[in-house]
């Protein structure tokens, strides 16, 4: 593409430079989406607005056709990447403005694992779904998940593991909260490729989360179950 | 194939495409002329969620021509479907989650899983078919600013080597250099595949 076809996000309006940033972040390109961002909050969109109706409808989008088949691993990482890069605009903005915080998450992977691509897409979609999200890394010991929940206090502790030979080791977690009785203080929500729905019973958590959108709205759901019935939380 | 030899072919290795080519080397080496070999696309390995359904299918096919089957498929991150199927069909399986555990024997692979949690392995068919399978499978030839992504907590590679190959050890070395990883070479042989082949 020469410089004159290059499209000038400045001309377009609101709607118009919204879906475009949809096709930018589709396309992974993370300058584009920072521009878009910087446009839309100098027209005096709220950060919050800018993260929702650009960004995670974006990302959305691309969840939608990766579950389908259309789009694979490294399509997802770059547009994770370009929407990495309007994120690091929006976050200050966003804890300035005061962004309604949906609720609050513990994250890792489990001992013995140090795969973090599927971790660090939930992570980045929860947040910007409007969690707070406490990312503790890899080859994480039950007394790091132990550690972290009781600094942070979060709703929801979940989990991650990329091999057969680790997935095990959610269960030693679990076991290990209901040992101490925190088990129904946090939802416990657990995701990687080799898990399912029925090991995540099996091993006691609420959920199996097959995806990071999957993620985002079981996280949900659960906060809201939280929220309007709280007899029932960790039931 | 004539019908004669047809008939003579009663058991069936239903198997990872990945497996073929040592699968046939101790077919050949057993002199397991009653078994047959049907492989599956390796490529299913980057969506595990299709292999239980994908063997069934193949068991179902087979079931009426064979006396045997048996599936030389480890667990593979089907997350516990393909066992369902194989309890089902009354099929073995190989032992182990997958094959980089049974090349190296079940007992050595899982005493030294947690030492190797730094290491990617390649086995021969890894080895071979490293830029599709690999490098391009994860987008990497075309964007190479995604490696600090995959690799970036691994630190070595460690290549499994079933046979003495010059060439796939040219290439294993070659994957390292471009992962840049530390490239290490374990020479395990057939491992339990051998013994599960040879059983047969």
């Amino acid at each position: 593409m020469t410089d004159s076809d290059e499209l000038d996000l400045n001309a377009l309006g609101d709607a118009e430079l919204v879906a475009q940033m949809h096709d930018d972040l589709y396309d992974g390109l993370k300058e584009e989406v920072e521009d878009g961002v910087n446009i839309l909050l100098a027209r005096g969109w709220q950060p919050y607005r800018v993260l929702t109706e650009a960004l995670v409808e974006g990302m959305r989008i691309v969840g939608i056709d990766f579950r389908d088949g259309i789009l694979f691993v490294p399509e997802v990482l770059l547009s994770a990447g370009a929407m990495k890069g309007g994120m690091v605009i929006l976050r200050p903005l966003l804890a300035e403005t005061g962004a309604p915080s949906v609720g609050k998450m513990v994250i890792g992977t489990v001992k013995g694992d140090i795969h973090d691509i599927g971790k660090n897409l939930v992570s980045m979609m929860m947040e910007g779904a409007g969690f707070e999200v406490i990312d503790i890394g890899i080859n994480n010991p039950v007394e790091n998940f132990l550690a972290a929940l009781e600094e942070h206090k979060p709703d929801i502790l979940g989990m991650s593991a990329l091999l057969t030979t680790t997935m095990p080791y959610m269960k030693t977690v679990i076991e290990t909260l209901q040992e101490k009785g925190l088990r129904d203080d946090y939802f416990v929500l657990v995701g990687g490729a080799p898990l399912s729905e029925e090991f995540s019973r099996a091993i006691g958590a609420d959920a199996y989360c097959r995806d990071a959108a999957v993620t985002v709205e079981t996280a949900k759901e659960l906060m809201h179950r939280k929220h309007n019935q709280p007899s029932e939380v960790g039931s | 194939m004539a019908a004669a030899e047809v008939a003579q072919e009663t058991v069936l290795i239903i198997a990872c495409g990945a497996l073929a080519r040592e699968i046939l080397a101790l077919k050949r080496a057993n002199r397991l002329d009653h078994v047959a070999l049907q492989c599956l696309p390796a490529e299913l390995h980057n969506r595990p969620e299709r292999i239980a359904g994908a063997v069934e299918r193949a068991i179902v096919r087979a079931r009426p021509h064979y006396e045997r089957i048996s599936v030389a498929y480890g667990e593979c991150g089907t997350g516990g479907a393909l066992d369902r199927v194989l309890r089902e069909e009354k099929i073995e399986r190989l032992e182990g989650p997958h094959c980089y555990a049974f090349y190296s024997g079940l007992d050595n692979f899982t005493g030294a899983a947690q030492g190797d949690i730094d290491a990617f392995f390649l086995t021969d068919f890894l080895a071979r078919h490293f830029d599709k399978l690999v490098y391009t499978a994860l987008g990497l030839d075309r964007h190479p600013e995604l490696r600090d992504q995959y690799f970036r907590h691994y630190s070595r590679l460690v290549y499994l080597a079933q046979s003495e190959d010059r060439d796939l050890l040219a290439k294993a070395r070659g994957a390292a250099r471009r992962l840049r990883l530390k490239f290490e070479m374990r020479r395990t042989g057939y491992g339990e595949l051998q013994k599960f082949v040879a059983a047969l």
